[in-house]
C-alpha cells in the first residue's frame, strides 16, 4: 500500500513537472501592440503547456538601459528581449544574440518585408524577428487644408508642407500648422531631422567617417526646420516628442503632423481623437532629390546569447511574429489593431487594407526606406534615422541638444551646426574611426 | 500694537506656508485627479480640475494588467528590510564615532558621505557582475543588500548627529554600574535616542521605497517593486497618462499615508539637536 502511494506521488510529481517545466522571461516595451501580445499570450501557453511566461514591461529608455546591461554582462535575466533595429546589427555582430534558426517550418520568413528583414540580418543570419514595423508619414487635417484652399498631394514636397502649414495656422484659435518633434534625443528630434536631412541630401558622415555638419545640405535642413517651426509651430515645441504632438493633434491643435506611421491608428481612433474623421495621410515630404524624409524602425524580438532556454524562447518568438498571430489579433481586436509593417501577406489582405486607411502609405514608406543607402550620397553606415554604431546614442543625443537649442533660439543654426561638427569630430576621434 | 504686529506676521507666515505646501502638493493632487479621468480627458488642452466624468476604469485596468500586490509586497520587504538591516549596522557604527572618537573619525564620516556623491551608474557594471555571480539578480535579498549599502552613509550620519547630542556622562554612568557595551547601547542609548532612530528608520523606508535606479536595473519579474510597476505604464508611443497616473497613485499612496501618520515623529527626529 505504502509503495503504491509513493509511486502515485512520484507519478503526479513527474506529470506536473512535464506540464510546466520551463519559464521564460520576456522583456518588452509598453506600447499598445505589446500590451495586446501579453493579453493574448494564453493562446501560446495553451498550445505549449510546458512553457510558462513571465513578463517585464517597461518604458523604452529604461528597458534599453536594462537589457543592454544584461546582454553585455551576460546576466541571463531575460530569454526574450524586445529591441529595435538600431540594436540588432550591433548586438548581432558582438555575438550577444542567438541566431533565430529554430522558428519552425511553417514560419514563412520569406513573407517578412525585405526592408525590415535586411536590418535584422548579420552575415545572412537572422538575429531578431520583427514584431511591428513603422516608417514616418504626413498626417493632416482634411478640413483645415480644404479651408486653406489647398490639396495635399500623395507625395508632397517640403516647400508645399511649409506653404500649407502657414495657411492652416490660426494662432489666435490655438491651431498650429505644423507639429514636429523638438525634444532633444537620438530617438526624438534626431530621428525626425536625420530622416529629413536625407531628403535634403545631407549625411552624418562621408565615406571616410568624417562628420558632415559643416555641409550646405545640413544647413538647409536645419534652417528649414527652425523656420517652419517658428512660422507655424506650437509654442514650447522644443519639449514636444511623439506623445505631446499626438495629444496636440488629437485635440485639434495641429494642421500637419509628420511622425511614425503607427500614429495612424491613434489619430483615427474615435474614442480618443476629436478629429478622427478629419484626418488624411500622405507620404513623407521630399525635396526633388530622389529621397523622402521617412524613417524605418521595427520593434523586434530576439534571444540573448546568455539565455539557457533559447528553444522555448524561439518557440514564443515564432508564435508572436507569425501570420497566425496576426489572425488571432484580428479576431480578438479587429484588423485595424494588428501589428503592422512586418509581413507582405498583411498588405495583400483586403480586410486589413479596408480597415486601415493608412496601410498603403505605411507599406510604401517602409519599402522606400533603404537602411544601407539612406541618403543621396554614399555613406559608410547602416540606418535611416540613426547610424548603427555603438557610439550613436551618445553622439545623437548631444547633437539633438544643439538642434533643440537652435529651435528655442538660444543658438543660431550656424552655431548649432558648428558645435555639432566639433562634438562629433571629437567623439569619432575618441572612438578611433575609421576602423 | 505689538500683539497686532505679531498677529499680522503670523498671518503672513501661515499664508506663505500654505502657499508653498500647496505648490509642493499640487503635482501629487494633479496625478490623483488624472487617475480618475479617461485618457481623452487626461490629454485635454483645457483640463478640468473637478468637473469631469469620474471613472475607476484606470484602476481596474491597471489591477487587471499588472500584479500590483506582488510589487507592493516587494516594496515593503525591500524598504523595511534594508532600513532595519541598515539600522543594525549604523547604530554601533554611529555609537563608536560619537563616543569613541579618534583623530580619523571625521575623515571616515566624510569618506562615507563621499560615496553618495558618485553617480550610481558609475558602479553599475561591477555591481551587476557581482549580483550575477552570486545569483542575486532579481531577488529581494539582493535589493535589500544594495539598498542598505546605498543608504548606510545617511543613516550613520543622522544617528551620529543624534548621538552627539546625548551627554557622554550618561553612558559613562552606566559603564560605572557595570554595563557592557551591548547593554549600554541597548538599555541606555537607544531609549534616549529613540526619536532620532525612528526618524532615521522612517526616512530610509521612504528613500528605499522611492529608489528608482537599482530597483529597475537589478530586478526583472520576481523582485520588481512599485517603481518598476510605475515604469511599466510609461510609453513613448501612446498616451497612457491616466493609467500612468493611476499606477503612480497606487504606488505613492501607501508611503504618503505612512508619512502622514508619522509626521510628528519625523519632524521631531529631524529637528532633534537643531537648536543647541
Amino acid at each position: 500500500m505504502m509503495n503504491r502511494l509513493i509511486m502515485l506521488a512520484c507519478g503526479v510529481m513527474t506529470m506536473s513537472a512535464a506540464v510546466a517545466n520551463e519559464t521564460i522571461t520576456i522583456a518588452t516595451v509598453n506600447n499598445g501592440d505589446m500590451i495586446t501580445m501579453k493579453e493574448l499570450s494564453s493562446d501560446f501557453t495553451d498550445k505549449n503547456p510546458s512553457i510558462e511566461l513571465k513578463w517585464v514591461t517597461l518604458e523604452e529608455n529604461i528597458l534599453r538601459q536594462r537589457v543592454t546591461t544584461d546582454v553585455a554582462t551576460r546576466g541571463g535575466q531575460y530569454d526574450v528581449m524586445t529591441i529595435g533595429t538600431y540594436e540588432v546589427p550591433i548586438w548581432g555582430k558582438q555575438g550577444w544574440l542567438t541566431e533565430l534558426d529554430k522558428l519552425g517550418a511553417s514560419y514563412d520568413a520569406e513573407d517578412l518585408l525585405p526592408a525590415i528583414k535586411s536590418g535584422l540580418t548579420v552575415d545572412n543570419k537572422l538575429f531578431a524577428a520583427p514584431f511591428y514595423g513603422e516608417s514616418s508619414m504626413v498626417m493632416y487635417r482634411t478640413d483645415l487644408i480644404e479651408k486653406a484652399g489647398l490639396k495635399m498631394p500623395k507625395s508632397p514636397t517640403w516647400d508645399f508642407i511649409r506653404k500649407a502649414a502657414k495657411a492652416m495656422t490660426d494662432k489666435e484659435a490655438g491651431v498650429y500648422g505644423i507639429c514636429l518633434r523638438g525634444k532633444a534625443g537620438w530617438g526624438e528630434n534626431i530621428a525626425l531631422i536625420t530622416a529629413m536631412s536625407n531628403s535634403f541630401g545631407a549625411r552624418w558622415y562621408d565615406e571616410n567617417w568624417k562628420p558632415q555638419f559643416d555641409s550646405q545640405e545640413w544647413h538647409d535642413t536645419l534652417q528649414y526646420y527652425v523656420d517652419i517651426m517658428e512660422e507655424s509651430g506650437p509654442p514650447g515645441s522644443s519639449a514636444n516628442g511623439f506623445n505631446e504632438n499626438l495629444a496636440l493633434f488629437q485635440t485639434g491643435k495641429c494642421g500637419i503632423w509628420i511622425d511614425a506611421t503607427v500614429a495612424g491608428a491613434f489619430v483615427t481612433n474615435k474614442e480618443d481623437s476629436l478629429v478622427a474623421d478629419k484626418v488624411g495621410f500622405a507620404l513623407a515630404p521630399h525635396n526633388n532629390l530622389g529621397k523622402r524624409g521617412n524613417w524605418l524602425w521595427a520593434w523586434t524580438l530576439a534571444v540573448p546569447a546568455s539565455s539557457k532556454k533559447s528553444d522555448a524562447a524561439m518557440k514564443f518568438i515564432s508564435w508572436a511574429t507569425s501570420k497566425e498571430y496576426t489572425t488571432l489579433v484580428a479576431d480578438k481586436k479587429g484588423w485595424v489593431n494588428v501589428p503592422p509593417g512586418t509581413r507582405a501577406s498583411l498588405y495583400n489582405n483586403p480586410e486589413y487594407m479596408a480597415a486601415a486607411p493608412f496601410a498603403q502609405i505605411t507599406l510604401d514608406s517602409i519599402q522606400s526606406a533603404d537602411p544601407k543607402n539612406p541618403t543621396v550620397k554614399p555613406v559608410p553606415y547602416v540606418g535611416v534615422q540613426f547610424v548603427a554604431i555603438p557610439e550613436f546614442q551618445g553622439i545623437g543625443t548631444a547633437v539633438g541638444q544643439q538642434f533643440s537649442a537652435a529651435l528655442t533660439g538660444t543658438m543660431t543654426v550656424k552655431e548649432a551646426l558648428e558645435t555639432s561638427q566639433r562634438l562629433v569630430e571629437r567623439a569619432m576621434r575618441k572612438a578611433r574611426y575609421p576602423k | 500694537m505689538s500683539i497686532n504686529k505679531s498677529n499680522k506676521s503670523k498671518l503672513i507666515y501661515t499664508f506663505l506656508a500654505w502657499t508653498i505646501s500647496s505648490l509642493i502638493f499640487f503635482p501629487i493632487l494633479w496625478t490623483l485627479i488624472t487617475s480618475f479621468k479617461t485618457e481623452a480627458e487626461a490629454i485635454s488642452s483645457s483640463p478640468s480640475l473637478f468637473m469631469f466624468d469620474w471613472t475607476l476604469e484606470n484602476y481596474e485596468e491597471v489591477l487587471a494588467r499588472s500584479p500590483y500586490f506582488n510589487h507592493f509586497w516587494n516594496s515593503i520587504v525591500i524598504s523595511l528590510g534594508s532600513s532595519i538591516l541598515g539600522l543594525l549596522i549604523a547604530i554601533p557604527a554611529a555609537w563608536s564615532m560619537a563616543f569613541v572618537q579618534t583623530k580619523r573619525t571625521k575623515n571616515l564620516l566624510m569618506w562615507m558621505l563621499s560615496t553618495k556623491m558618485l553617480p550610481p551608474v558609475g558602479v553599475l557594471i561591477p555591481i551587476y557582475l557581482l549580483f550575477r555571480n552570486f545569483g542575486l539578480l532579481d531577488t529581494k535579498l539582493g535589493l535589500v543588500i544594495v539598498m542598505t549599502l546605498i543608504n548606510l552613509p545617511i543613516m550613520v550620519w543622522m544617528l551620529y548627529t543624534y548621538f552627539r547630542e546625548i551627554p557622554s556622562e550618561v553612558l559613562e554612568a552606566s559603564r560605572m554600574d557595570g554595563a557592557s557595551i551591548g547593554e549600554e547601547i541597548l538599555y541606555v542609548l537607544l531609549p534616549i535616542a529613540l526619536p532620532g532612530i525612528a526618524s532615521t528608520l522612517l526616512l530610509n523606508v521612504i528613500l528605499a521605497w522611492n529608489e528608482a535606479f537599482w530597483t529597475l536595473i537589478l530586478t526583472a519579474a520576481d523582485a520588481a517593486p512599485l517603481t518598476a510597476f510605475i515604469a511599466s505604464y510609461s510609453s513613448p508611443e501612446g498616451l497612457f497618462y491616466a493609467k500612468l497616473s493611476a499606477a503612480s497613485a497606487m504606488a505613492i499612496v501607501p508611503i504618503l499615508i505612512l508619512g502622514w501618520f508619522s509626521q510628528k515623529q519625523l519632524v521631531r527626529g529631524l529637528s532633534f539637536g537643531a537648536v543647541k
